[in-house]
């Protein structure tokens, strides 16, 4: 085992890495792109309200998906406890911000 | 075999971040964390739905932002979202040197878009006199723009730090899990500006 000597990483492995890193910069040029849009749409004014501010929340909640499943690794085997508490924080944010809603417009 | 040792074994494991016990907890521990740091952000987005359009008769959204500086914040954020997985892909790879450069090259991002930040807001009080005090509007967005910057500042505090006490002492299975702990607390912060500069300051465009 000549790797032992230097501590260094297995080929195999490092292959195995430079794979995921090539995803991940695929997933950041994704999220480069979702952003133009975003600024486009709203720089350009060529969207009415309506249908700009769906849109861009959709945009945000698709790049926060890269972010969270490539960038921190939530698609990665042994993340379900991880999974479990960000679901569970999502969940009492969408319950927060139902809740402030209507106590204010209802 | 000493504890020493045991952090510091011949080969590397794939993941030296979850190879030791430790390693596992600071793992579970930080998501717990992120959980508890989205309801925080939630309410503070909801604050400031509610309270946006009491402007006091001061400017609204439409006539105080501007998209450029958010533009240039937003690309410098995510670049460095990026630069810290870099940083964490070397680890694995055990580069230490390599490491610590992109982890370098993450805090000095970190820190222009905290320059971005103090212009943008020192440009709304002297220009048009939009401070925490003048109106609901204001407080609602201060508190919730300014504690997203304060985490900025927690997390390049925490990096320089984590930085300079490991400086000497090379990647081992002690001091993986604190970086890998500060790259998945970098990337949430990167996650919470996301919807900032959508439901701030572009939904804020729109009207």
């Amino acid at each position: 085992m000549p790797d032992l000597v230097n501590n260094k990483v297995n080929s195999y492995q490092k292959q195995k890495n430079k794979n995921e890193m090539k995803k991940q910069v695929i997933s950041f040029a994704l999220m480069i792109f979702f952003t133009l849009i975003a600024f486009i749409i709203v720089g350009t004014g060529s969207m009415e309200k309506m249908f700009a501010v769906p849109v861009l929340f959709i945009l945000a909640v698709v790049q926060v998906g890269f972010q969270f499943y490539y960038f921190m690794h939530l698609k990665d085997k042994d993340h379900e406890m991880p999974a479990v508490m960000i679901y569970g924080g999502v969940w009492a944010a969408l319950l927060t911000i139902a809740g402030l809603g209507v106590i204010t417009w209802w | 075999m000493s504890h020493e040792d045991t952090l510091n074994p011949e080969v590397m494991p794939n993941e030296p971040e979850k190879a030791t016990l430790e390693g596992k907890n600071k793992f579970i521990g930080l998501w717990f964390f992120l959980g508890g740091e989205t309801v925080l952000f939630a309410s503070l987005f909801g604050t400031y739905l509610a309270l946006k359009n009491s402007t006091n008769n001061g400017p609204d959204t439409q006539e105080l932002y501007g998209l450029g500086l958010v533009f240039l914040m937003t690309m410098i954020l995510l670049t460095s979202s990026l630069t810290s997985v870099y940083a964490m892909y070397h680890m694995k790879n055990n580069d230490y040197k390599k490491m610590q450069l992109w982890l370098a090259i993450t805090a000095v991002l970190g820190l222009g878009f905290l320059a971005c930040e103090l212009y943008e807001f020192a440009h709304y009080i002297t220009e048009y006199g939009f401070t925490f005090r003048s109106s609901a509007f204001g407080s609602a967005f201060y508190t919730l723009v300014g504690f997203h910057g304060g985490h900025v500042i927690f997390g390049l505090c925490w990096l320089i730090s984590l930085m300079i006490r490991n400086a000497k002492r090379g990647l081992n299975l002690y001091n993986a899990p604190k970086f890998n702990s500060f790259s998945l607390y970098w990337h949430f912060i990167d996650v919470v500006w996301v919807f900032i500069f959508t439901v701030v300051y572009l939904m804020g465009k729109v009207g």
